[in-house]
């Protein structure tokens, strides 16, 4: 039951915070809105009733990290872009690695 | 330019564009619990601010831009591709409040009830986005009144 619920909660808050993007004008701060908390808020509250708040946490304290590592993927974003004319579906998908080795790094160095 | 809200922007987005947002939405929500499940939380709260839909909601903005230009008759522009770049250094500012965000959950949870601490969270990732928004804004303005050339 509760994968439901976090399916049907993720995906609902997730839309909220798109839509709040797709109508908020200048475009620079909709896209704020791209990197709410959307997914965090739904995990973080479902851990805290199954898991406890000592596992909620330590998730909390991970995400500092794994935040750390998409602002260095919207750099990247916005680099290839902004400045290398690469369009948008290529450059988010490939940026994504990115993520992963930054957030790997980060994991290897400061949480292992 | 003022913050505002343009609500005719949501007649851009068609219906299966809403379903693939909660799909992938509530996948990424799938997923990272899965994770967190399996290998433990510190590997599964990276994944809370992973950009699980960021590339599709990038795609977007770049063809509904597209296509505003090809309804004025213009084919081939870079516009698009500019505004998802736009997107895309909103979504990095976000990121970066997400930081305020997670330390705020982390030193906050052991000693206070959840919901309160998830709402002061999420009232600090807005100020943090916004003020870093402006901040940017400002050394924008502040360069260009110096004569320089804003970055392309």
């Amino acid at each position: 039951m509760q994968w439901v619920i976090r399916f049907f909660a993720g995906g609902a808050i997730i839309s909220l915070f798109a839509t709040l993007s797709d109508v908020l004008k200048p475009k620079g701060f909709a896209g704020l809105f791209a990197a709410a908390p959307s997914v965090a808020l739904v995990t973080l509250a479902l851990t805290f009733v199954n898991e406890g708040k000592e596992f909620a946490s330590i998730e909390a304290r991970s995400m500092i990290f794994g935040a750390l590592a998409s602002v260095i993927y919207g750099i990247v974003c916005v680099y290839l872009m902004g400045v290398r004319r690469t369009k948008a579906s290529p450059a988010a998908l490939g940026g994504l690695a990115v993520w992963g080795l930054v957030a790997w790094s980060l994991w290897a160095i400061f949480l292992k | 330019m003022l913050i505002h809200v343009k609500l005719s922007a949501l007649r851009r987005t068609k219906a299966h564009e809403y379903l693939v947002r909660f799909l992938l939405g509530g996948a990424a929500c799938l997923a990272t619990g899965w994770i967190a499940q399996q290998y433990g939380p510190v590997i599964g709260g990276l994944f809370l601010a992973f950009p699980a839909i960021f590339p599709a909601s990038a795609t977007l903005v770049e063809h509904h831009e597209r296509e505003k230009k090809a309804r004025a008759g213009i084919t081939r522009t870079s516009r698009g591709r500019l505004s998802a770049a736009l997107d895309a250094r909103g979504a990095s500012m976000g990121a970066l409040a997400l930081i305020a965000f997670a330390i705020t959950v982390w030193k906050g949870l052991p000693g206070h009830q959840v919901a309160a601490v998830l709402m002061a969270a999420l009232a600090l990732w807005t100020a943090v986005a916004i003020t870093t928004w402006r901040l940017r804004r400002l050394h924008t303005r502040y360069w260009t009144r110096q004569g320089s050339k804003p970055l392309r």
